[in-house]
Order: C-alpha cells, then structure tokens, then sequence
C-alpha cells in the first residue's frame, strides 16, 4: 500500500483498485477544531476534483475535493459522532471516505509522502 | 492590479498578541488575534470555566458631557438616559429616521458626563452622526489613548479583586473608577459572553503591564475574536453589521426590553414613529430568533430558513458551532408567525433540507453577578 498526496491537502492509500481518502494533518492544523463532516454517500460517481465532503471548523465549512475519481464503497461513519478524530488522527482513524478508483493513470499526478513533504515547506 | 488599502491599525496591545502567538487577522480596520495556540475550542471553554481576557482596544470609547449630554443622547436612540443612575450602564442603540440600527453601543453615566462604548466598525460613522448633531453645550471626546480588555468567565471576579479589591462587590451592568496595578482604570461590571465579569479601560501606556499581570494569575488566558463569536453567540448576543443592521428595527431585532417605558410613551429618537407603531401593531415582517439546528451541520449566516411547505420564510445572521452546547447554534431573522419557541423550520445547507427549531435564548444560561436585593 501506498499513499500519496494533493495539493489540496488530501491524502489517499491506495491497496489494489481501492483507495481510503483523508485530510492531511497539515490540513487539518490549518482548519483547527474540527467539529462537523459531511462524508459522500455509498455509491456516489465523481471525478477528480469534485467536491467530495465538507469540514466545518469552529471557524469557517471548507471543501474537501475528490483526489481521484471513481465510486465511493465505504464512509467512514465514525466521524459522525467524533469529528474531532480529523484532529487527533487526521492521517488513520480520521479517514473520510473509500473509493473504487476509476482510473489508475489519476494517481500518477498526485505527490508522494516525500514531494508532499517538500510541497507544504514551500507554503511555510 | 493592486488595490490601495488603508494600513491597518494596531492596538496597544499588539507586541503582546504576538509574544502569546496570536494569530493575526485583519478586522475592522485593526491587526487582531483571532486566536491564541490553545485555540478556539480551548478558549471558548476556558472562558466558560475559568478567565479569558480579550483585547477589544478597536472598539470605541466616546466622553459626552455638558448640561444637555443626557437629553441630547436620548434625541440619537431609544434608551431611557436621564432616569439612568450614576455608576450604571445601558445597553442602546443608534437608529436612523427610517428605524434601523446604526450601531448598537453601551451607556454609562458617571459623576459629570458619559462614556460610551461602540462598535469599532462603526466608530468613524458614529463619531460623524453625533459631531452631526452635537448641541453647543455637548462636548464629545474621543478617549483614543486607552485600550480596552474585556475579563470574562466565572473565575474573573476572584482574580480581579486580587489587583483591585471591591469588584467583586458591583453589580451587573455597574461601573467604578479604580487603580488596577497603578493604572487609573475604568471598571464595569459587563461583557459579550454570557459569563460574569468586566470591561477594563486602561490609559495605553500601562494597558500591556495589566495585562501581562492578570494574564500571570493561572486561571487567566489570553481569548481571541474566534471564541468571542462562538461565546457570545451562545449567549444569544447581537453582533452588529450581521444580526443588527440599519435594515433592522430594535423591535424585529427583539431587543425591546432595551427601549425605556417612558421612550416608548413620549418618542423622541430616531425612526421613533416607524419603531412605536411596530410596538403597537406588532405588524412588522421579520422577528430575531434563535434557531437550533436538529442534527450537527453548523448553518452558517447567510443560511435560507424554510417553512415545513417549502416557502423562504428568512435566513440565518449568525451561526456556527457552539462548543460549550457541543452542537450547531444560530440565529436570524424569520417571518414573525414563524418566530414562536419549537417552531418546526428547515435550514438549506449545501442543497439539503436540515431540520431545526426556533429556540429560546441565551442558548445557555448566563452567569451576570446580580446582588441579591
């Protein structure tokens, strides 16, 4: 499994024609206290790029985007009850959404952890 | 292209703001925190448990004196001015001819004149619609050398008296003039947050000592205008420029407990015709409400308010999260046979129908030190 990263701040593992999406922990430092997450519904199609899911902050609702596109088979219910564990553990238990990739060839533009690394350095 | 902007303003209190790690937004014309790394969370539930200080050196603070200071003020807004007892504060608001809310503000009468505390969106406005009007025998004076810090939460009280003792002996809505570390302050006994506590005016010169000395006492932490909203939302408070506008009667903004019995029979302010015939006929088109949404999406301002039939029936002025309710919390405007407690209502928020209530404010109870008579 690997995981690779957007310049919107998503990350996705990918494990065989699935990938499991969630925000960064730069993303959700960014955001702050994470108190509401609308994840997409099963079965949902979209493309890359679409807005997949919303955070609500205490301050601002912020847009999540689809890294890739394909079919969601699995939300992440948890977050319902908890949405703070974007916070405590964006990068794991925090995960938003899972997807039946559509296209392999979409992940080829996302960064790696280490491009990723150097991309957010730049923002700083 | 760029635009020209003018350079944003600083409080007294900035080089301090960045030594606790503020970090700075741009509001009303000034560089403010929005918050402290604790963060909006923490702070609003500190403030709720403890004792938060909040630098709100942008707003306003205006002397008015002379013989006629009291009966002029009352010419500029409904409060009951003259019958206002030295040391005590009022809540009021300016109107315009047509009954809007030019800004709302506090009053307090003091030995020979009267302070007053306004919005720092609209000082500039106010400071012209009063110089407008200002009577030979009024004289208006802008205290633009002090700052302003608000002491909020349930442990304030105890920690203020340490640097000022007898504070914690005035009422609500109370006023003294006091020396807190060597500086000759102003103390009143008010606030934006639901909680108990004070309002601190201090000559800008010592503002930064103060308060690196209240913020040395360990109930105490540094709050920034991210948990103020949450807080006074809460609390069911109005902020001007979204719940209070020059588009909004003191009668549809619901704060008629705050036009005096003797306004309401003589008139005498602005928009007063407009705003009396509201009283009596009560036909107007929108009442403030608050508003609670059933599930956990916060509905931002802006939010459509629905009836069950699918009709707009108003929108939402302020929302978002309150932590301390551990939901969504908002308020706006609906059409007043919509406004009734546990009136069924549906929120539009990202294309979906969220179910809500019209409900009661302050959202929860507030904490104002009243003595027992």
């Amino acid at each position: 499994m690997t995981t690779y990263y957007s310049e919107e701040h998503e990350w996705i593992t990918i494990d065989g024609e699935t990938g499991t999406v969630g925000i960064t922990d730069y993303a959700q430092k960014a955001l702050g206290d994470i108190v509401f997450v609308e994840v997409p519904e099963i079965g949902a199609d979209f493309a890359k790029g679409d807005e997949i899911a919303v955070v609500e902050s205490v301050k601002a609702a912020s847009e999540i985007y689809a890294p890739v596109g394909g079919t969601v088979t699995a939300v992440n219910e948890a977050l319902e009850e908890d949405p703070a564990m974007v916070n405590s553990h964006a990068e794991s238990d925090g995960w938003f959404y899972k997807v039946k990739i559509a296209d392999a060839g979409e992940v080829s533009n996302l960064m790696d952890a280490d491009g990723y690394k150097e991309f957010i350095a730049g923002l700083e | 292209m760029t635009v020209d902007h003018p350079p944003l303003l600083k409080t007294p209190l900035f080089a301090l703001h960045g030594e606790l790690g503020g970090k700075m937004v741009p509001f009303a014309g000034y560089l403010m925190p929005v918050q402290y790394p604790l963060g909006v969370l923490g702070e609003h539930n500190h403030t709720r448990t403890s004792a938060g200080l909040f630098d709100v050196s942008h707003m306003g603070q205006l002397v008015i004196s002379g013989a006629g200071a009291d009966r002029w003020l009352e010419s500029l807004l409904p409060g009951n001015i003259i019958g206002l007892g030295i040391g005590h504060i009022r809540y009021s608001m300016f109107t315009s001819e047509q009954g809007g809310i030019l800004d709302d503000l506090m009053i307090t009468k003091r030995d020979n004149d009267l302070f007053l505390v306004v919005n720092a969106a609209c000082k500039t406005q106010d400071i012209a619609h009063l110089h407008a009007h200002l009577p030979a025998d009024v004289t208006l004076t802008e205290l633009d050398e002090r700052a302003l810090v608000a002491l909020q939460g349930p442990k304030a009280a105890g920690v203020l008296t340490r640097f000022a003792p007898g504070v914690e002996n005035m009422d609500f809505m109370t006023y003294a003039e006091m020396p807190v570390c060597g500086a000759d302050c102003f103390i009143s006994r008010s606030g934006y947050t639901g909680e108990d506590g004070y309002e601190i005016s201090i000559p800008q010169d010592k503002a930064e000592k103060v308060c690196r000395t209240l913020l040395g006492e360990e109930e105490v932490a540094a709050i920034g205008l991210g948990a103020r909203d949450s807080l006074r939302l809460e609390a069911g408070l109005c902020l001007y420029g979204h719940d209070l506008t020059t588009e909004t009667t003191p009668v549809e903004a619901s704060l008629l407990w705050a036009i005096g019995k003797r306004r309401r029979a003589e008139g005498g302010f602005p928009g007063d015709r407009i705003i009396l015939d509201q009283i009596k006929t009560k036909n107007y088109q929108k009442k403030r409400v608050g508003i609670l949404p059933e599930g956990r999406a916060p509905a931002r301002e802006g939010t459509g308010i629905f009836a069950a039939d699918g009709t707009e029936i108003g929108s939402v002025t302020s929302g978002g999260y309150g932590p301390t309710l551990g939901g969504p919390v908002a308020m706006g405007y609906v059409k007043p046979e919509f406004a009734a407690i546990d009136t069924e209502v549906f929120l539009s928020v990202r294309g979906k129908q969220l179910p809500a209530r019209v409900a009661k404010m302050p959202f929860v109870p507030n904490h104002y030190y009243r003595k027992k008579s």
